[in-house]
């Protein structure tokens, strides 16, 4: 699944890396929990996620994900976008809640981290 | 020579990308029975040049800046847009190739194109010259990224150290509850290692231990020193600080265990799996602490198990 499609479907705005649109993402995870985003999900992955603090790209930087989608309509600062545009990971932002955002993906066929193979 | 390149590139790429792909969507459109006095507001709020008349779902014609001048220079009346905009308006599928928007632009002199969906005939959207080279640039920027992270990666720095011992030795000094910079040594630990052309997935590990412990440092001591060591074969971390120190190690590695305070929590850390994760991010770990005295953590990660996986 392309990053513009993940836009689509969670009727998303993007705020950062606007030119990384035909990015794939191939699986997603829904954490809070920066300390289970360290711990397991992998290389090349969406985030979805309530928290907006620059720390969230800081973990994404360290994990390699693929992008980090805002649930709930949350918008992060300016700062947390420059750190996410500066190491070219993209930023969404979605009106819809975790479980609607995370429900709408898994229906159109995107994994989990854990059940991914390549 | 370089030039001659991107020129191809180009050329390659403009037969790549879609028109759907560069076109502006949610276009501003305005109906027949709109009067032409009401058009300069719009265009003038809007900053656009030109809009697509539509009528029900239906693009009807194109109304631009040079039909709103013709009807001010003739001064004639007010009347609907209908009757001043241009109809049999040229069109472009969403899925035709960006080579043909370009070859039309050229030969039809046109400012824009309304884009059509192929099956309903709906208005999508609008592409203007200026979206192509927008679309064009962002294309060239995307690729540059790539290649430049594949020549990183390409670079096998140790490779081209003739010695029978090399070592190179990196320090990182971290001030204790500064979370707003929390990450910035792992951050640049990783940029570090990613430029010596180490492997991607070692690099990873090496990258998540130290910001965990990295992390540690600042949630609960005043600063400390990470200190990173890599060899051809390995790569060692060691984390330093001088207090308050752990009262049982034991009971730290416990998952699950935390004395994080509230707000560390809030931010989405302190879950009590930091040293958890560094244990299995890591090939050997070593945790010593003195109350008063402070904390001694040692990682190692093996380079050579790390580039076996990737030969197989």
């Amino acid at each position: 699944m392309k990053l513009k499609d993940i836009e689509r479907i969670l009727g998303a705005e993007i705020v950062a890396g606007i030119g990384l649109r035909e990015k794939d993402i191939e699986m997603a995870c829904g954490s809070d929990l920066m300390s289970d985003v360290l711990a397991f999900m992998k290389s090349g992955s969406l985030l979805l996620t309530g928290l907006t603090n620059p720390q969230v790209v800081r973990t994404a930087e360290m994990t390699d994900l693929g992008a980090i989608c805002f649930v709930r309509g949350k918008k992060p600062d300016q700062e947390t976008i420059d750190m996410a545009e500066s190491k070219n990971i993209p930023l969404l932002t979605t009106p819809l809640p975790m479980f609607e955002s995370c429900g709408r993906l898994y229906r159109r066929g995107l994994p989990g981290c854990s059940e991914y193979t390549e | 020579m370089a030039a001659d390149g991107n020129i191809g590139k180009i050329q390659e790429l403009i037969y790549e990308i879609r028109v759907c792909d560069v076109m502006k969507g949610n276009v501003i459109t305005v109906s027949p029975q709109t009067p032409m006095s009401e058009l300069r507001r719009i265009l003038r709020e809007k900053r656009i040049s030109g809009t697509p008349v539509v009528e029900g779902d239906k693009l009807v014609g194109i109304i631009s800046l040079d039909d709103f001048i013709r009807w001010m220079a003739e001064r004639e009346q007010d009347c609907p847009i209908g009757e001043k905009m241009t109809r049999n308006v040229q069109t472009l599928y969403s899925d035709e190739p960006l080579i043909l928007a370009v070859n039309r632009f050229d030969q039809l002199g046109f400012g824009r194109f309304a884009v059509l969906d192929r099956k309903s005939e709906r208005l999508l959207g609008i592409i203007t010259k200026g979206d192509i080279v927008e679309g064009l640039l962002r294309k060239l920027e995307i690729d540059y990224y790539k290649e430049e992270n594949q020549r990183h990666e390409e670079q096998h720095f140790f490779e081209d150290i003739l010695a029978d011992k090399s070592v190179l030795f990196f320090r990182y000094d971290v001030m204790g509850h500064d979370f707003k910079r929390a990450g910035e040594s792992a951050s640049r630990l990783k940029a570090t290692l990613r430029r010596l052309g180490l492997n991607p997935q070692i690099v990873r590990r090496v990258a998540i231990a130290t910001y965990e412990a990295e992390m540690n440092l600042i949630i609960y001591t005043d600063g400390g020193r990470i200190r990173v060591r890599v060899q051809p074969h390995e790569i060692a971390v060691r984390v330093e600080d001088s207090g308050p120190g752990i009262p049982d190690v034991d009971k730290v590695m416990r998952p699950g265990y935390s004395t994080a305070p509230e707000w560390v929590r809030e931010l989405g850390f302190g879950a009590g799996m930091g040293l958890n994760n560094i244990l299995k991010c890591s090939d050997k770990m070593d945790l010593r602490s003195a109350l008063g005295k402070g904390t001694r953590l040692s990682i190692c990660i093996s380079i050579e198990e790390g580039a076996k996986s990737e030969a197989n």
